[in-house]
């Protein structure tokens, strides 16, 4: 990992990000690996994230952010 | 025409929202999308519950199934399965809340992984939080009256008891402890979990629980769709059996011919 990059894990997978970054590029990063994705919520180290925030929230080194959508429940 | 009145009134409230169905259903475990949404229309239900879990876009097919659901019309309420924390149900939440656009929330904290029995001290302390928050909580607990009596004080306007563990189908496990909560509280009451037949969730409808929620035993039967509409029938009918009334249990036979009048009489006791 450079010194200027930043390492994220979303959903158990690694990713490299700049210094700088904020939770919108981690998802824009993921979502260009993964595909688009509409319907999904976020947390980053188990606590909540609210949508409104993606913008400003900034990364951390090793940061854990869990992507979550609807699935089937009982 | 007055016993048509007292039908139509037999609605559901939870938490001001009036239901006329009395079966929450889920929508795990079905083989195909198609399937549950023909079991959820044969079943009658109008609150379904469902989850949130990590899914990568290409596993799976999270927005087809989002599409599914809204298109049910239904009642949505997400549920914290698997949470076995305080801290991660309220986090669970929150995101559900963010995701569905509901603040009704099936709050489970999970306390032992081999028969998945909520944990009361963390489920009270979600409850707790959550309800400050301005959520709707609908507790998955366990038949102790105590816990019960605490989720009522901190604001659960609705308690959901389990029959039986998730998934085992063994139907009402400790009918006494079930009988008294149904006794000593007078807020909706829903079985939730461990039903595996109608005549169980019939059973549960007779002592006077409000509604039965249920997913396993639809979606893993034969035919689902046949069974989400017996468990339909069987609820609607033990919901009726526990308006009407039951008879009380006796101990000794009594006839319900009449006696007098019986012909040969004097015969049988000149013998």
């Amino acid at each position: 990992m450079k010194s200027n990059s930043l390492r994220v894990v979303i959903n158990a997978e690694s990713y490299d990000l700049k210094c700088s970054a904020k939770l919108t590029d981690a998802l824009s990063l993921w979502q260009s690996h993964c595909g688009e994705v509409e319907h999904f919520a976020c947390a980053i180290n188990g606590e909540f994230v609210p949508r409104s925030t993606y913008t400003t929230t900034k990364l951390n080194d090793g940061d854990c952010i869990d992507i979550v959508r609807p699935v089937g429940g009982g | 025409m007055s016993h048509i009145k007292t039908l139509a009134k037999d609605s559901l409230t939870l938490y001001g929202q009036s239901f006329q169905s009395r079966f929450l259903l889920g929508t795990a475990l079905y083989d195909s999308p198609q399937q549950m949404l023909d079991s959820v229309s044969a079943s009658g239900a109008e609150i379904l519950t469902l989850g949130l879990r990590r899914q990568n876009p290409e596993n799976g097919d999270g927005e087809r199934f989002w599409q599914m659901i809204r298109s049910t019309g239904c009642t949505l309420l997400p549920n914290t399965a698997g949470c076995k924390s305080a801290k991660e149900a309220i986090n669970l939440a929150l995101m559900s809340r963010e995701i569905f656009n509901t603040n009704w929330i099936k709050l489970e904290v999970i306390g032992d992984d081999y028969n998945l029995q909520p944990d009361p001290f963390q489920l009270l302390e979600a409850a707790q939080e959550l309800i400050a928050q301005d959520f709707c909580v609908l507790p998955y607990c366990t038949d102790d009256l105590i816990l019960c009596q605490r989720l009522r004080e901190a604001g659960c306007q609705v308690l959901m008891p389990w029959g039986a563990p998730i998934g085992t189908g063994r139907g009402l496990l400790n009918r006494y402890a079930l009988k008294s909560i149904r006794e000593r509280f007078d807020c909706p009451l829903i079985i939730d979990a461990g039903l595996g037949s109608p005549s169980q969730a019939c059973d549960a409808m007779e002592l006077g629980f409000d509604a039965v929620l249920l997913n396993t035993a639809v979606a893993k039967a034969r035919d689902p769709i046949l069974m989400a509409s017996s468990f339909k029938g069987a609820i609607n009918a033990g919901r009726d059996a526990y308006r009407a009334g039951l008879m009380q249990q006796r101990q000794t036979a009594s006839p319900s011919t009449p006696t007098i009048g019986q012909p040969f009489w004097h015969q049988h006791t000149n013998t």
